[in-house]
């Protein structure tokens, strides 16, 4: 028997801030859950099941969230169950919600993911010291600059491309009511003159610290079939994991994101995704990661990927719009980035993205990753439902 | 061989919680010796209080005063309580449900022992000398056998209210780096770096780690490394990092040790930061009672061929 299509008919998240002082977390993932019961018009009722992720513990101190959220998300009496895997939980989430309507074990499913950032340390949380073992000698710019200047190096790009990516996914922001960065005197010069922080990557080329949490209703052919606004259909996900380092990794193009894009584009028949594909998402932490990815992800040829940066093709009116909403550069609630990801292509193949909408877009790639770039999480989203 | 290393490891944070309208009115109720529950869509009121509706999820915020004393509906005796618990001599946790409210709330109760304490029996609030809005501000509850209490019909509404707490999380381990690791730090402190071998993929790993990630199997063939290493990559640090005393610039660098099947970390000196780069022949650079080296130094050789390392990038 054929898996059951699966559908994303609401979408809802929260105007991403730097602190959301006025709210519990319980408030906060409330707020986005209940925009997107709005949007798939809704009830609690009306939801089987409920999957929430976040990202690790002590980055927030809630252990098992799952126990304290259950009455703010109506799910007293029915499943719910979390999800973990770092950086990529949004992305993990939302496929292993997908996965329980594809195997019609519900109907509806409500997946969620969040991060109150303001009330933690991540950069502390990231960097417990550990007896025995040498103290860390940076924070996560510090972990990542060194594979940027490793693409920098095998790649020959210039080292100017770094804060094109920026100057754009910030200008993207601009048209994103829900984005947490909203710099309208931003300049590209203003980003090519911010302090380098760890060389080779600026203050402006970083993510911010945010609060936000991200909401997605996914449901069967049934489910779509009442929705009152068009659905995102799930065309392809898939997830892949390796150690965060062992000899024979490939830290600037990790095996396992190359594999999981693979995998998705075999499910959803795409031959070559620079030509089958409209628009990207990526999970864009560091401003270098969006030419890193799109070789990752087989949209350029290794070495070639920042080409397509540099020429404006991932410009919001560029052949392959890449972070529409202004990606992780501009929108952090890490626990929650991986879901808005996904949810900025569902939004944009059911043409509800707004300002910063991409003119037919009809086939987009959702993608994030998290850890020491060892999770992946990927799906393919479409206009229409899968024909097969 | 040698023992196995162990160590304490305390994991401690004090994480900030923002409360919203309902805890907020709550634990600042606390404060005041009132104590709040809220009114169901069913008319049910649930002491401590939520935000949603447990039965149909809606939002609550009908905030209702109920009595400082109550019944104890469940306990259980505590013999030796911990750090952080709220008496230092052994009580009951009890499960009180206060008059006015459909459900418990937990807490301690002072009594002489379990033998003092039954299901049913009558309690009170016994307030903290100092309240700052948090649930210690109930000190404990204490046997009570007068007349129950009557609340004053407190409407919710406070100055001053307490909108955030400080939720401090601890953890305590014995941690144990396990047998690689130990060997390995044995032969650090005789400053010689030693990996161990995959039978299977052959490669080394530096440190080791008792098994090979890849091939999934046990390493156990001792390997010695280096001194002389290659700078794979690096990035030069600008902004201090806390606990670090390293005046910045510095330079975090991957150094693949000759033998070493993939980098390790290190700082790089004796060099003027702007000049470090990829493919740079470095050493390490020992301190008297350090048990990493200090930082890695150049060795005067060549630079390595970029073809020599860009599989360890």
């Amino acid at each position: 028997m054929s898996k059951e299509p699966v559908a994303v008919i609401g979408v809802g998240q929260t105007k991403h801030v730097a602190a959301r002082r006025d709210v519990s977390i319980a408030g906060l993932v409330r707020e986005a859950a209940r925009r997107a019961l709005d949007d798939a018009e809704l009830t609690w009722a009306d939801i089987d099941a409920v999957v929430i992720g976040k990202a690790p513990d002590f980055f927030e101190g809630v252990m098992m969230p799952e126990l304290y959220l259950a009455d703010a998300l109506g799910a007293v009496g029915k499943p719910m169950m979390r999800v973990h895997t770092a950086g990529s939980v949004g992305g993990s989430t939302a496929l292993v919600a997908a996965s329980l309507v594809a195997a019609r074990v519900h109907g509806t499913v409500l997946t969620l993911a969040f991060e109150k950032q303001s009330e933690s340390n991540a950069m502390w949380g990231l960097s417990l010291p550990i007896p025995f073992q040498q103290p860390l000698l940076a924070g996560a710019g510090g972990f990542f600059a060194p594979h940027v200047r490793a693409y920098m190096r095998r790649s020959g790009a210039p080292d100017t491309v770094g804060s094109l990516v920026a100057y754009k996914n910030r200008r993207n922001a601009l048209k994103n009511p829900y984005a947490h960065l909203h710099e309208h005197d931003i300049t590209l010069e203003k980003v090519q003159a911010s302090p380098m922080l760890w060389d080779p990557i600026r203050y402006s080329e970083t993510c911010p610290s945010s609060d936000g949490a991200c909401a997605m209703v996914l449901t069967d052919r049934a489910g779509a079939a009442r929705a009152p606004r068009p659905a995102a259909w799930m065309h392809g996900g898939a997830m892949r994991s390796e150690p965060t380092l062992f000899a024979g990794k490939d830290c600037v193009s990790p095996r396992a994101g190359r594999d999981c894009a693979a995998d998705v584009y075999r499910q959803a028949g795409i031959a070559d995704p620079r030509r089958d594909i409209d628009a990207v998402e990526m999970y864009v932490p560091f401003s270098w990661y969006e030419p890193m990815w799109l070789e990752n992800l087989g949209f350029a040829a290794e070495g070639e990927g920042w080409k397509l940066t540099e020429s404006g093709v991932t410009e919001l009116d560029g052949d392959l719009p890449v972070d529409m909403s202004g990606g992780v550069l501009s929108t952090n609630p890490i626990g929650a980035s991986g879901m808005i990801r996904f949810a900025e292509a569902a939004l944009q193949v059911r043409g509800l993205a707004g300002e910063h909408q991409v003119d037919g877009a009809r086939r987009v790639l959702g993608h994030a990753y998290g850890g020491g770039s060892q999770f992946f999480a990927m799906w393919l989203v479409g206009a229409e439902p899968p024909t097969s | 061989m040698s023992a196995v290393l162990k160590a304490p490891l305390t994991v401690e944070f004090p994480f900030t919680r923002s409360l919203g309208p309902v805890q907020s009115a709550f634990l600042t109720g606390l404060r005041e010796r009132v104590i709040l529950g809220v009114r169901t869509g069913d008319g049910r009121t649930l002491v401590p209080p939520v935000e949603y509706d447990p039965v149909t999820a809606e939002e609550i915020r009908d905030l209702v005063e109920v009595a400082p004393t109550g019944t104890v509906t469940t306990w259980a005796w505590n013999h030796a309580p911990r750090r952080g618990q709220p008496l230092t001599t052994p009580f009951a946790w009890v499960l009180v449900r206060l008059d006015g409210a459909d459900t418990a709330l937990l807490h301690a109760l002072d009594a002489p022992g379990p033998d003092a304490v039954h299901t049913g029996m009558r309690v009170r609030v016994r307030w903290a000398g100092e309240r700052t809005g948090a649930i210690t501000d109930i000190a404990c509850f204490e046997p009570y056998d007068a007349e129950r209490a009557e609340p004053t019909g407190h409407s919710g509404e406070f100055v001053d209210a307490v909108t955030g707490i400080v939720a401090p999380a601890r953890l305590d381990y014995t941690y144990s780096p396990g047998r690689a690791t130990t060997g390995y730090l044995h032969a650090l402190a005789g400053r010689r770096m030693v990996g161990e071998r995959c039978p299977s993929c052959r490669k080394v790993y530096v440190p080791p780690r008792g098994a090979c990630p890849t091939c999934g199997v046990a390493t156990a063939e001792q390997v010695e490394v280096g001194p002389g290493g290659t700078v794979t990559t690096f990035c030069i640090v600008n902004i201090k990092a806390k606990n670090l005393d390293i005046e910045v610039p510095y330079v975090y660098a991957h150094i693949a040790l000759d033998g070493a099947g993939l980098a390790l970390h290190g700082r790089i000196a004796g060099i003027p930061y702007d000049q470090v780069r990829m493919g740079l022949r470095v050493e390490p650079v020992w301190t008297e009672g350090g048990r990493y080296p200090d930082h890695y130094r150049p060795t005067g050789e060549p630079d390595a061929a970029y073809d020599t390392y860009k599989e360890l990038l």
